[in-house]
């Protein structure tokens, strides 16, 4: 490796990094935690059969689920400024990333739900307790533990789709890489570096799973949480 | 204190329970016996609401209602005075032993924490596993996993406890246990309906016994003259063919 491409890779780096820090952490974090709460109210919705909301999920997910995130972005950010509606692109950014997360994570916490064995809920209705206060009390934090490992999954899938933000204008690691690679020419190096970074954010992520998934368990008494 | 009449219950256009009679009086344990799917399950099941009953009427501490059309603020209500405990166990899997007793305690029948904390450990206590406290179910045998439950249904102090076959899921040397602990409840005066394969329980703790085949009551009477004096062909046949295992 020539002394310019390391030269290139050492400067480049902090600025990747920080478009990192500041922009795709935060997109990620926060796109994430809002997609959680949709996924949440969905499922719960679904399982709740609640008459009228359901059909509405269920279309919500269907249009999700069948269309591409990118055709997502670009419809949003591209296409609703043609009805007068115009998002700047971070928001528009955090908004798709949401609404698409949220459709796939409702499925995951819909099945983790539905896992729990009816006798859960049924011992909670015996002993006096509401429909409201078994779920968040008895079913959620069970369901919460089967579907924590599909969840960090899509965490990790989410981390690498904010690339696609790019695509919007939204400055995040991979356009400020496209930059500097757009002018330096070093494509194979800079693209192999911000790759790397990605792969340092999924690492962190994989290590907090684990330590979650640990955490979990002991508060269900081991391994096993059911026979 | 608990009479039903007239109580029916059909899924699905097959009816299970084709109008079941039944009463008890407080102190009575009432065993229910019969052929498996006689409708035993079903019929504990509509006695707390946990299935909805397409007719039949309950009088309980000599309030009525109708049992199809019961509120739902109303079978709360009544479920504040009776307790279940089912055939495999449901204890809940994200709380401790102590967690699971006092959980109703808390939330339901809204008791400071720590008068419910000490009303669970006097439950655990009665059930012999009170050094088991901070164990999760899944960390509990089975015949330790009921007895949770039974402490669990014992500390709201119910009116009546009813009990779904409770030890058919146990290994047969943890079942002796769990019937002992059920026989003190007895001799402490609990009110209780058991449904049960184990007969020789059955004719020791019985105060009244209900005789359940396809879906109707073929006896519901006083234990002494049930076991002693028995008159119906079909139940002696039962008894006999139960004997006949025990043996
Ligand atoms: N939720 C349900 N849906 C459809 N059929 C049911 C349902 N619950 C029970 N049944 C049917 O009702 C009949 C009676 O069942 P039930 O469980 O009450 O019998 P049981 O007397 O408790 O039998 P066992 O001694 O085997 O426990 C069975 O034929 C069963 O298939
Ligand atoms: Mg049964």
């Amino acid at each position: 490796m020539s002394e310019r491409v390391i030269n290139i890779l050492i400067t480049s780096f902090p600025r990747i990094l920080g478009q990192g820090i500041l922009v795709t952490i935060p997109l990620t974090v926060i796109s994430f935690s809002l997609a959680l709460v949709i996924a949440v109210i969905c499922a719960m919705i679904q399982i709740a059969d609640i008459k009228g909301l359901k059909q509405i999920v269920r279309f919500y997910i269907w249009i999700i689920r069948g269309t591409p995130l990118l055709v997502q972005l670009y419809l949003v950010y591209f296409g609703l400024p043609d009805l007068g509606i115009m998002l700047p692109a971070f928001p528009c950014a955090i908004a798709v990333f949401a609404l698409n997360e949220g459709a796939y994570c409702a499925e995951t916490v819909r099945a983790a739900i539905e896992a729990v064995p009816k006798g859960q809920m049924e011992a909670g209705y015996c002993v006096g307790m509401s429909y409201t206060q078994i779920m968040c009390r008895i079913v959620l934090p069970q369901a919460f533990r089967t579907a924590f490992p599909p969840l960090s999954n899509s965490l990790i899938s989410m981390v690498k789709d904010t690339s696609l933000a790019a695509n919007i204008t939204v400055m995040e690691m991979f356009m400020e890489t496209q930059r500097v690679a757009g002018r330096t020419y070093e494509h194979l190096a800079l693209y192999s570096e911000v790759a790397l970074i990605y792969l340092m954010f999924c690492t962190v992520i994989t290590w907090l799973q684990r330590m979650g998934e640990r955490k979990l368990n002991a508060m269900n008494g081991g391994e096993v949480i059911r026979a | 204190m608990l009479e039903v009449s007239g109580l029916r219950k059909a899924f699905e256009g097959n009816e299970i329970l084709k109008g079941v009679d039944l009463s008890i009086s407080k102190g009575d344990v009432l065993t229910v016996l019969g052929p498996s799917g006689g409708g035993k399950t079903t019929l504990l099941r509509c006695l707390n609401y946990l299935e909805q009953a397409d007719a039949g009427t309950m009088v309980f501490q000599g309030k009525r209602m109708d049992m199809p059309t019961l509120s739902r603020k109303e079978i709360a209500a009544y479920r504040r005075h009776t307790a279940f405990v089912f055939q495999s166990f449901n204890l809940f899997a994200n709380k401790t032993a102590l967690r699971n007793v006092m959980e109703g305690l808390i939330v339901a029948r809204k008791m400071p924490r720590a008068e419910a904390e000490e009303r669970a450990e006097a439950a655990l206590e009665r059930v012999g596993l009170r050094d088991k406290k901070d164990a999760y179910p899944s960390q509990l045998s089975g015949g330790q996993q009921q007895r949770v439950a039974i402490a669990r249904a014992v500390a709201g102090e119910p009116d009546v406890i009813f009990f779904d076959e409770p030890t058919s899921a146990l290994d047969p040397e943890l079942i002796g246990g769990v019937l002992d602990v059920i026989q003190h409840l007895a001799e402490d005066g609990m009110t209780m309906i058991v449904v049960t394969h184990e007969i020789n329980f059955a004719r020791h703790v019985s105060t009244k016994v209900l005789f359940m085949d396809e879906g109707r009551a073929l006896a519901c009477m006083p234990a002494g003259p049930f076991f002693e004096e028995q008159k119906l062909e079909r139940i002696q046949t039962f008894l006999r063919s139960l004997d006949r295992k025990d043996e």
